[in-house]
């Protein structure tokens, strides 16, 4: 009798225990390694361990290499708790495949449709009215970052317009400075997102969805577009011997260092000059468009979450906790200084950020200033085709601009 | 009844032949007439289109070209070096055994160590180029990973360098297989030393020499390893090999494209079987007549 009296005692103590802590672990994927990317992660995994759930980190390094880990785990049955992605068709199997939590019921109860803005930024996310994704930033790609010491060195101010910079090349050569840097890890991810911007400075935000979305090969083929290939084989001569595997931190490095002139990167560049203690308009530049005098649009990638199902009711719970922590306010300042983005609702305390973002956001409010990266419209089979045919026209001194066009419309034609 | 015990000893090779080999390789070449994304659903049969887009990508071309290259390059030095260090092993030196661990040592080291130990050495900033400026010969120039139209050489010193030792003992091997008495009988006939070497020893070293090649011409095609750790296929799309177009067109979700270029890597091979067979059976049916 005794026995069994407290064999109960402990069983109510554990039902008990088990209502009362709640607690579960969720791992999550993302491929956030550099010194700002770890410090813009930690504020998510801090701020959700202090909810009592439990952070596991995932990280894996490069893109590319996380994503295909995540699908092959998916594929096998074991997928992670929840792995970022870029916003787009990166994830669309796995919805089709009925492998994610639908996020919806949180969505619709917090009202995510209401603040997240841009619309564009809530698109990828929210398909035929359900939430399957949290997006948790706004990455803006067209910026170019340069180091106020290494045109000092060349006795050169930083340039405001890409024909002041395309005209300052060689003295950037002279004065003995990488006078471009650019990394091509990764398959050449890198000289996509460059060659991208060089589309678009030539077209224009209204021009330029066309060739993406639309598939538009006359455009592709056309005489402006040549003009973004032939700017491109040009910024290559000047690129150093150490860029054909290099990492865009790595890349970043050198011109925080001085060592390089200028950079085409994202806003994550951001947070590496964060780190080292750089300040904007000081140490280095920042130069949206990049290098438009006056910028009028911004071209937009980004991070989004999603959640796996899991079966299970306990980290469920702890992972629709994580997905409702990942957009509000606080966390959403925090991470987005920490990372150089721009958060992805209005109703956030952005004084922590600096005059870039600041400019940027500014930017992101005006009427048709969005324009998505390609991510939105195609595949990452065609990802992976494009990085190859612009990194070869980069570093292949027999490729032309003309080939390596011809290239592209040929991969626009067979894109799905 | 005696054959059970046979029967149930090959049973896990069998499994394994089957199912791993046979039923893999023909998911292999029906995904490849699909349009299969990553995911086993929404499929539809395509015929031949994967093979069209396959062989109008240029980085597919490109890394064609570049394993015959390449395979052409290491199992050449491999074969030419592997054979000179032999014959000095041959020469009843001090220390052979010494020598003989430090040339077959490299081998030991897997592909990626071997890659970036070598992509180290190669680099502009860090490596040989930096130390031999940094002793004064400031116009020195040896980065050929740096460049698009020497990087595959790069990769051929490093893979050779791995290499060159097995087919050297492999080679000595052979060497120390021919009779003493055959170069007492070249000697007396006074025909000198490189002679013997090409006239007699090396044509009796058939057995050896094709064991060399056959391992060299196995380690070629499934190239992967070393081209990650090395170059990650640049500069651009330099040193991309077909296993790296399968494996990243998998990775990117497109896995009906990668099959097909499975597919294709898989034809060289069946050819070489195919091959074999017509002679094996053609060389029983010659004994049959004979009989």
């Amino acid at each position: 009798m005794k026995l069994i009296m407290s064999a109960t005692a402990l069983l109510a103590a554990a039902l008990l225990g088990g209502t009362s802590v709640r607690a579960a672990d969720v791992e999550v994927v993302h491929w956030w390694t550099s010194g700002g990317e770890q410090a813009a992660v930690s504020v998510f995994a801090n701020e959700f361990d202090a909810t009592g759930d439990k952070w596991i980190d995932g990280a894996i390094a490069l893109g590319e290499t996380a994503r295909a880990t995540v699908m092959q785990r998916a594929l096998g049955g074991d997928p992670p708790d929840a792995s970022q992605f870029n916003p787009g068709r990166q994830y669309e199997e796995l919805i089709a495949a009925g492998l994610l939590l639908d996020l919806t019921p949180l969505a619709e109860s917090e009202g995510w449709a209401d603040f997240v803005r841009p619309a564009q930024i809530a698109e990828p996310c929210l398909i035929d009215g359900k939430w399957w994704c949290v997006p948790v930033n706004i990455h803006m790609q067209n910026w170019a970052w340069a180091s106020v010491a290494a045109f000092q060195k060349a006795g050169l101010e930083v340039p405001t317009t890409w024909d002041d910079y395309l005209g300052a090349l060689p003295k950037l050569q002279e004065a003995g400075v990488i006078p471009f840097a650019v990394g091509g890890d990764g398959g050449g991810w890198q000289i996509s997102l460059l060659a991208n911007q060089l589309i678009l400075a030539q077209l224009g935000a209204e021009t330029v969805e066309k060739i993406w979305k639309d598939k538009d090969l006359e455009l592709a083929g056309g005489a402006d577009v040549l003009k973004a290939f032939q700017t491109l084989k040009g910024l290559g001569e000047y690129a150093d011997d150490g860029s054909p595997n290099r990492s865009w931190a790595d890349t970043t490095s050198l011109v925080i260092q001085g060592e390089a002139a200028l950079q085409v990167m994202g806003d994550w560049a951001q947070g590496e000059f964060q780190v080292a203690g750089q300040k904007p308009g000081v140490d280095y530049a920042c130069l949206l468009g990049p290098l438009v005098a006056e910028p009028k649009y911004v071209r937009t990638g980004g991070d989004i979450f999603v959640f796996f199902k899991q079966n299970d009711p306990e980290v469920e719970r702890a992972q629709l906790s994580l997905a409702s922590l990942m957009v509000n306010p606080r966390t959403q300042a925090l991470f987005n200084t920490a990372k150089g983005s721009a958060p992805i609702r209005d109703d956030v305390d952005m004084s922590l950020a600096n005059d870039c973002m600041k400019a940027a956001i500014d930017v992101l409010k005006q009427d048709g200033s969005v324009v998505p990266d390609a991510n939105q419209w195609r595949n990452e089979a065609f990802t992976t085709a494009q990085n190859a045919i612009f990194s070869d026209l980069i570093y292949n001194d027999a490729t032309t601009p003309e080939a390596a066009q011809a290239q592209f419309v040929e991969l626009l034609r067979n894109a799905e | 009844m005696g054959k059970l015990p046979a029967i149930i000893g090959t049973l896990p090779m069998m499994i394994v032949a089957i199912g791993v080999f046979v039923i893999g390789i023909a998911f292999t070449v029906v995904l490849s007439f699909t349009n299969t994304k990553f995911f086993l659903i929404n499929i539809d049969f395509v015929g031949m289109r994967q093979y069209d887009i396959l062989w109008s990508t240029p980085r597919w071309l490109q890394s064609v070209a570049n394993i015959w290259l390449y395979g052409f390059g290491h199992i050449g030095l491999c074969v030419v070096l592997g054979f000179l260090l032999a014959v000095a092993m041959d020469q009843r030196i001090r220390g052979e055994d010494t020598f003989r661990t430090i040339f077959l040592y490299p081998f030991a080291l897997s592909a990626v160590i071997t890659g970036l130990v070598w992509q180290l050495m190669l680099d502009p900033i860090w490596g040989l180029q930096a130390y031999v400026r940094s002793l004064g010969f400031a116009d020195f120039t040896f980065a050929p990973l740096a460049n698009g139209s020497t990087a595959l050489y790069g990769m051929i010193i490093a893979s050779t360098w791995n290499g060159v030792g097995v087919t050297m003992a492999i080679l000595l091997a052979g060497l120390r297989g021919v009779d003493e008495e055959i170069w007492k009988a070249a000697k007396i006939d006074g025909i000198p030393t490189w002679r013997t070497y090409i006239s007699i020893v090396i044509p009796m070293m058939r057995g050896a020499t094709a064991t060399a090649l056959v391992l060299l011409v196995v380690n070629t095609v499934r190239t992967f390893d070393i081209v990650i750790a090395m170059t990650g296929g640049g500069p651009g799309i330099s040193t991309q090999m077909p296993a790296t177009y399968v494996i990243d067109s998998i990775n990117a979700r497109n896995v009906a494209q990668g099959t097909a270029g499975a597919t294709v890597m898989l034809l060289p091979i069946a050819a070489l079987i195919l091959l074999q067979a017509f002679f094996r059976w053609r060389a029983a049916r010659i004994k049959a007549r004979a009989v």
